[in-house]
């Protein structure tokens, strides 16, 4: 008998590593570059030749403070490194210099938005919550080598050895796959955001290792966990995280029990698999690097990582619901993008309409922009333009139709939309006169539909405010030439 | 005072370090004593007492972010017990 | 005159007189080094030929334009082997300066030759040594000390003019004491430790070893300066330590500490040493009991904390990506573990082995970090004492030079040795060891160490006082019977 998937509940924690944006490696000079050939990015330091020693990147520690006050955590006044002793050949020193009592960054959470959740799990409740995921720590410490695998032997690269990496480690919050993704999610928007990484998972700038369990729902105690290692997409995880709890299920509801162990997901055939079963003493030896001084961070390193501090996209979308009156989705849209958010901020400053300036950026700005290849930040629209457009539609001057033709020009010429309008003499005519003498026109041509909107017909209306249209050559503002024939046949 | 009986072998991995039954004997025996000379330090009162990690109180000695050449692949390489294609070969690792 | 015995003032004016050229000296220590190296075995390896085409190059206005200086084996001199007395670093091949290197140059010396030592600088004896023992210049049956023993030994038999050491827990001081030289540990954070290879990196310092002291200073004037590669060095200014010698040492006031003075300590050192205190006052200074009362606990916490480090900063040497390869390897664990095996020599892994065990799982707390709050109190200890003088005088080893082979399969008594200098490393302070007289009796006469330790930073003192001593006494004027 299967057991039921109800009966349990999972229990996730995440160990995030990022890489950190510097333009040399965390000790030593060396560039911090993706794709170079073997070893070209290497030295004596980050070879960890015999005699070297480390010097700190400042601006690493500075962004992963910065990273810890996005992300409310606390900073401590006294930080160090440690080194964490265990013998790996991608680790050129066979220690790594981390920190171990003393991070830059404890506590802290991130906020899962509804938007941050997987298409398909939106509408849940659970997307709704607004869950909270505590962090633990923040810590700094140095990347390793890439090895490669051949039949007999491995080659390593040591371009990557020492590059800055944060550990963003999760208390065991997590509830279900789709909350490790957007977790993920909400999490990689706020770096590269902030500026302190570009997380680009493809260059495994950000990878994850998830903790995974399951209980008995309504039990305490956590079960037995597993982990997942160096995952490398977001829906990667999420798949992973599903296949190994309902594995764990499975085990369980069959009277089995779960080895802690550490596993791998391979996404092409969809299943995890045990990497190390037995698992290796972790005796890591940790103790302060004697050959590193004290991180004071009152010390300049925390003023200056408050100088650097954005609006978190959760905030910024939810000033834009409730200042602009824009739709929850709209301003998660808008927020996702900071080059989007900042054109729509412009734009919309001092606009009577924002929320129709939103709908013209996301439509059909959107969709020109992706048609043409171009991306915000070269925009031909300035956003002050926009916002000129969509204030000549509120007020009448053209109509959406006519509205379409002019953003047509100011994409591709970048003209300015009353200019536009002018030459093309596009501007509606709203002259009661002009239009009342056409609305005669058309009731006197057209008898049989005049009498049928008497007789409570009311399509005819529409009918006859066509032909004003026609006569007009389109130039007659429809509202108004409705207005003027139903007054002029209710007057008869 | 009593015996200290240090693991050897267990230590010996930890440390990377092959090890023959007489040297787990020879070591272990005088191991043991130098940890018996230094139990004395277990004994001594050092409630309240801050550690020395470092002799000059100095703190926050960074560099800026500025990148500096690398040395070429080949220099990288030249100590290299064996190389190829510019990369470190060693014996398979297995995870 | 034999320009190879010759100190640095001396040569100095006769380069710049232009009576002779840098190439005359290194000829004249090659000589010796032909002459007497296969009995010291004070040199694991030379380059003549690259050394006299810099010292062609040398300019000789320069503090040390056109002096040779030779290199203990555990500091990084590009394209120079640096093996560390080590099998594991056999045909390593350096690809870096060492920082003190780099300032060597700059002041116009002319690095020369690789000084052997104990493995990774892990003795007091020379023994550990891959290449074989160092021997004393003045009996070849004992012991230079160590580990900077080559470095004492070609000092003191004119196989250089002068060299650098590395001091972790006296291996400058003891070796200069063994073979009659002077050596100068100098503060913590004083001289960079970029490009020597690490020990226990919270106590190593790079120093100089010579026949005269105000050669220490000229030396220690090049080498000294702050590092921005090196965390640990201190940004404070380098005075004129050559200049400031001659200031005698009336109205001085040292401490003398009566813990230094033990049970078992062989009787010609304590009355070379207490003479030599006897001196001082009689020259004007004020000779006053103190107490250093954490003593006791040097040895203790000294061999928790360098083997701890040392356990770390030898991991590195695996066979990946330099040095010694096992061949018969099944997998990368099992080419660790026997690399490690054959590259490594037994005080090596000893140290290895008590290191890795005191920062294991468990015992951190009970060992590591007892030893670094034992440290505390010894560094207020000095504090306290240089409250009420100037520096300190001790013996520098309990006893003179020991026989080879006396004490390799007593660990203890060899660390025991290590009793009067490893304090001063714990504190982090500076400390100078110079010849104050020599056994008698039957036998060779071995010479006898007076250590000077002083406040942090204040070398200028030690090297004064030393200087004032030297110059009032004959015992810097005596030559091993070579
Ligand atoms: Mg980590
Ligand atoms: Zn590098």
């Amino acid at each position: 008998m299967s057991p039921m998937k109800t009966d349990y509940e999972p229990v996730i924690g995440l160990e995030v590593h990022c890489q950190v944006r510097t333009r040399s490696k965390m000790f030593c000079g060396c560039r911090t570059q993706f794709g170079e050939a073997p070893n070209a990015l290497t030295c004596p330091v980050c070879l960890g030749h015999p005699g070297v020693l480390p010097v700190p990147n400042r601006e690493a520690i500075v962004r992963t403070i910065q990273t810890g006050l996005l992300l409310s955590c606390d900073i401590d006044e006294f930080c160090k490194f440690d080194r964490k002793n265990y013998f790996y050949p991608d680790m050129p020193k066979n220690y790594q210099i981390s920190q171990y009592d003393m991070p830059l960054c404890r506590g802290g959470g991130v906020t899962l938005d509804r938007f941050s959740f997987p298409k398909d799990a939106q509408d849940s409740p659970c997307a709704a919550a607004r869950k909270r995921v505590r962090l633990t720590r923040i810590h700094l410490e140095e990347d390793v080598a890439k090895s490669t695998h051949f039949e007999t032997t491995s080659g390593i690269d040591f371009n990557r050895a020492g590059t800055p990496l944060m550990e963003i480690v999760t208390e065991a919050d997590i509830a279900s796959p789709e909350e490790a993704f957007a977790f993920l999610t909400a999490l990689r928007l706020m770096l590269v955001q902030a500026g302190v990484s570009d997380a680009d998972m493809e260059k495994g700038q950000l990878r994850c290792d998830c903790n995974v369990s399951v209980r008995p729902r309504g039990q305490r105690a956590f079960g037995t966990k597993c982990e997942i290692k160096n995952m490398n997409s977001i829906s990667g995880v999420r798949r992973a995280l599903a296949y190994e709890i309902e594995r764990q299920i499975e085990v369980l509801g069959a009277g089995g029990r779960i080895t802690q162990e550490t596993r791998r997901w391979d996404d092409g055939i969809g299943q995890t698999s045990t990497m190390r079963s037995k698992e290796e003493v972790h005796d890591y030896r940790y103790f302060p690097d004697p050959d590193l001084m004290p991180i004071k961070t009152s010390d300049g390193l925390l003023d200056e990582a408050r100088t650097r501090l954005i609006e978190l996209p959760i905030d910024r979308a939810d000033r834009y619901t409730r200042a602009f009156e824009v739709t929850e989705y709209d301003a998660s849209v808008l927020a996702s993008d900071l080059d989007m958010a900042l054109y729509f901020e412009r734009a919309s400053s001092g606009a009577s309409n924002p929320k129709g300036i939103a709908n013209y950026l996301l439509n059909d700005l959107l969709s020109a922009l992706t048609s043409s290849g171009k991306v915000i930040a070269d925009c031909p629209v300035r956003p002050e333009a926009l916002r000129d457009l969509v204030s000549l539609i509120d007020g009448g001057k053209i109509n959406s139709k006519q509205a379409k033709e002019v953003f047509k020009e100011m994409f591709e010429t970048g003209a300015a939309p009353a200019d536009i309008v002018k030459s093309r003499g596009l501007e509606q005519v709203s002259d009661t006169g002009a239009i009342e003498a056409l609305a005669r026109q058309a009731i006197d041509a057209h008898p049989g539909p005049a009498q049928d909107f008497l007789d409570g017909k009311a399509s005819a209306l529409n009918f006859l405010t066509g032909q004003v249209m026609k006569l007009s050559k389109g130039k007659a503002n429809p509202k108004l030439a409705s207005d003027i024939i139903e007054r002029l046949l209710r007057s008869r | 005072m009593g015996t200290v009986n240090i693991d050897v072998a267990y230590v010996a991995h930890l440390a990377r370090l092959k090890v023959t039954q007489e040297e787990v004997e020879a070591f272990g025996g005088q191991l043991d004593g130098v940890l018996r000379h230094i139990e004395a330090l277990t004994r001594l009162d050092l409630a309240g007492i801050e550690p020395t990690a470092h002799a000059a109180p100095i703190h926050n000695v960074f560099r800026a972010d500025q990148p500096r050449p690398s040395i070429p692949p080949s220099e990288a390489l030249s100590n290299a017990p064996l190389a190829a294609n510019d990369l470190f070969i060693t014996p398979k690792i297995v995870e | 005159m034999n320009l190879a015995l010759e100190p640095i003032s001396t040569l100095r004016a006769r380069l710049r007189g232009r009576e002779i050229c840098p190439r005359d000296i290194l000829a004249a220590i090659r000589e010796r080094v032909e002459e007497l190296n296969l009995a010291l075995n004070a040199y694991v390896h030379h380059d003549w030929d690259a050394a006299m085409a810099e010292a062609d190059r040398a300019d000789l206005s320069l503090p040390l334009g056109g002096i040779p200086v030779a290199i203990k084996d555990v500091i990084s001199v590009r394209g120079q082997p640096c093996t560390c007395g080590s099998r594991i670093l056999q045909g390593h091949v350096a690809l870096y300066d060492a920082t003190v290197i780099g300032n060597l140059r700059r002041s116009g010396a002319i690095p020369v030759g690789r000084l052997n030592m104990d493995e990774f600088a892990m003795g007091s004896s020379n023994e550990n040594s891959f290449y074989g023992p160092c021997r004393n210049p003045w009996d070849t049956s004992r012991a230079p000390g160590g580990s900077s023993g080559g470095s004492a030994a070609a000092v003191a038999a004119g196989l250089a003019v002068a060299a650098l050491g590395s001091d972790t827990g006296g291996s400058i001081r003891q070796p200069a004491a063994f073979c009659g030289c002077v050596g100068l540990k100098p503060t913590y954070g004083r001289v960079s430790r970029y490009g020597l290879v690490a020990f226990a990196s919270s106590l190593d310092q790079i120093g100089p070893l010579t026949r005269t002291v105000e050669d220490a200073a000229i030396v220690l004037g090049a080498i000294s300066g702050h590092d921005p590669a090196d965390c640990t060095s201190v940004d404070t200014g380098v005075p004129d330590f050559a200049a400031s010698l001659g200031g005698g040492v009336r109205g001085l006031r040292f401490g003398v500490p009566k813990e230094y003075f033990i049970p078992g300590m062989d009787p010609a050192v304590e009355r070379a040493v207490r003479a030599a205190i006897d001196h001082l006052a009689h020259e004007g200074a004020e000779i006053v009991e103190i107490s250093l009362p954490h003593t006791e606990h040097a040895i203790a916490s000294y061999y928790i904390i360098a083997p701890a480090e040392a356990s770390s900063n030898l991991a590195r040497f695996d066979g990946v990506r330099y040095g010694h390869r096992a061949k018969d390897a099944t997998d990368v664990i099992d080419c660790y573990a026997k690399t490690r095996q054959q590259g490594f020599g037994k005080e090596v892994k000893r140290r290895i082995l008590l290191g890795t065990y005191v920062l294991s799982s468990g015992y951190y707390d009970a060992y590591y970090l007892r030893a670094q709050k034992v440290r505390t109190l010894m560094r207020r200890d000095f504090e306290r004492a240089f409250e009420t003088c100037d520096a300190i005088l001790t013996p520098t080893a309990p006893s003179p030079a020991f026989k080879l082979g006396e004490k390799l399969d007593d660990p203890i008594s060899m660390y025991l040795g290590d009793v009067f200098t490893i304090a001063v490393n714990m504190a982090g302070i500076c400390g100078i060891s110079l010849p104050c007289g020599f056994t008698g009796g039957a036998g060779a006469r071995l010479p006898i160490g007076l250590q000077i330790i002083g406040k942090p930073f204040d070398e200028a003192t030690i090297l004064r006082v030393a200087h004032h001593y030297e110059q009032t006494t004959p015992w810097h004027r005596e030559r091993p019977p070579l």
